[in-house]
């Protein structure tokens, strides 16, 4: 899953434009990423302030 | 409420309120925009030449409020610091060459304009679907202050920005790969030294790799100083990393008053921008300008055409992509589109040049004599002061 860092975000939504399964959201300042996220973490590689990690599911 | 219009236009940008407001003239238009505030926050350098801007919104004279400072020239800085300079005066062309605007104030006259031709305009209002009858769309699902709803149309415009999701749900693939977005960041800083009335840029990979670094004038001792680093360059660096660099190196006393940071798409043409009953425009059609990621103005001129074939479609009373193409012809065959190829080579080809071939690249146009700025002068110059690079270029001339 991906984790967003609120405090880094700065709701630009180049995450959303690589999304390839349109997964993400921008609403505002609000990030919302939905449950078709593959984790295949392009967004983790656009973001200009490295506000999106990639995390290992738990299982 | 009313729940059905003729036309609804998803996103008030400078594309959107262009597209409401030219299908407002003859349909019953509504323009939503997500954000509380239509304008804030900018995500734009602000920069734009001058008389093509008249020319699209039909004007003879800026709107003095709409500009922050006004362009006369642009200098191009080579990594090993070679300039090159080139003005208004070498051009031969009018004053002024450009402007950098006001985004804040001017994307709000832009969505006025709409309201004043007849478009209904909700703001907080975001597209959370589409509605789709036998593959064709029929209007948009809605949230607006927390509450649900639909808005039947007989066309539905996607001006919803790089982060467009409009194009996906009505089946067109807008995504963009890493390697045609540059991620970017951007100040707008006070108390800073800056050459007046230029747009100075940075090349480089000390602090833009595949991308630049602008510092564009907004007033006096004002600047937008940004960068774009392009995807897939990025590594754990970030654009923000960057350009507090640049800044510390280059504009020490210089304080931010703003921070932005955005994508910019610089793509090549989409394979379509239209469906049954669905039209994209700016950004969300990915029509920005790939080798400087100028996306305002191809905007407007799409929003236009939108606009105009919307009206069209509903006189007619039908929204076949059949009909919408004449929209998708007409924007690829105007000057922004009939460029894209050439301007997308030209970026992809840019975007590999090492910092070595970039300050040849400016050495060999360093102290261009006005006479020279033609395609014929600059490529004697470059024949004269650098043959090899003559080969590794010529394919661009």
């Amino acid at each position: 899953m991906i984790k967003v860092n609120i405090e880094k975000c700065g709701h630009c939504g180049a995450c959303v434009a690589v999304c390839p399964t349109n997964s993400i959201e921008l609403i505002e300042s609000c990030l919302r990423i939905g449950d078709t996220c593959t984790t295949c973490a392009t967004c983790v590689s656009i973001c200009p302030v490295g506000a999106l990690t990639a995390l290992e599911e738990e299982t | 409420m009313r729940d059905e219009y003729d036309v609804v236009v998803v996103g008030a940008g400078p594309a959107g309120s262009t597209a409401a407001r030219a299908a407002a003239e003859e349909c019953d238009v509504l323009l939503i925009e997500k954000r509380q505030e239509i304008g804030e926050p900018v995500r734009c350098a602000e920069g734009s030449p001058g008389a093509v801007l008249l020319e699209l919104l039909g004007v003879t004279e800026i709107n003095k409020k709409w500009i922050s400072s006004e362009i006369n020239g642009f200098r191009v800085n080579a990594p090993d610091g070679t300039t090159v300079d080139v003005t208004a005066e070498m051009l031969r062309m009018e004053k002024p060459l450009g402007y950098v605007l006001e985004r804040k104030i001017f994307d709000r006259d832009l969505a006025r304009d709409a309201a004043r031709a007849g478009a209904h305009v909700m703001v907080r209002t975001r597209a959370t679907g589409l509605i789709m009858e036998d593959g064709a769309v029929k209007g948009v699902k809605m949230n607006r202050l927390g509450e649900d709803f639909e808005i039947r149309s007989k066309v539905v415009i996607g001006a919803d920005g790089v982060e467009s999701q409009v194009g996906r749900w009505g089946g067109i693939n807008t995504t963009l790969k890493v390697r045609d977005i540059e991620s970017c960041a951007q100040y707008h800083m006070e108390n800073v030294d800056i050459l007046e009335e230029t747009l100075d840029i940075y090349l480089g990979e000390k602090y833009s790799p595949s991308g630049y670094t602008w510092i564009f004038p907004k007033g006096e001792r004002a600047a937008n100083v940004g960068l774009g680093v392009l995807g897939s360059k990025l590594n754990a660096k970030r654009p923000i990393d960057y350009l507090n660099e640049f800044v510390a190196d280059k504009l020490p006393d210089g304080q931010p008053v703003e921070l932005v940071v955005g994508g910019v798409p610089v793509s090549d043409l989409l394979k379509t921008v239209v469906s049954d009953g669905l039209m994209l425009v700016g950004d969300a059609a990915r029509h920005t300008e790939p080798l400087t990621g100028g996306g305002m103005l191809p905007a407007i001129s799409g929003g236009q055409t939108a606009g105009e074939v919307a009206r069209k479609a509903v006189r007619q009373n039908d929204a076949s992509e059949r009909v919408l193409r004449e929209y998708e012809t007409k924007w690829n065959n105007n000057p922004f589109g009939k460029q894209r190829k050439r301007m997308y080579k030209a970026k992809e080809f840019v975007v590999e040049r090492s910092d070595e071939e970039l300050n040849r690249m400016v050495r060999a146009v360093h102290g261009i004599q006005p006479e020279e700025l033609t395609l014929k002068g600059i490529t004697m110059r470059v024949l004269k002061k650098d043959p090899k690079l003559m080969l590794m270029i010529r394919h661009l001339l």
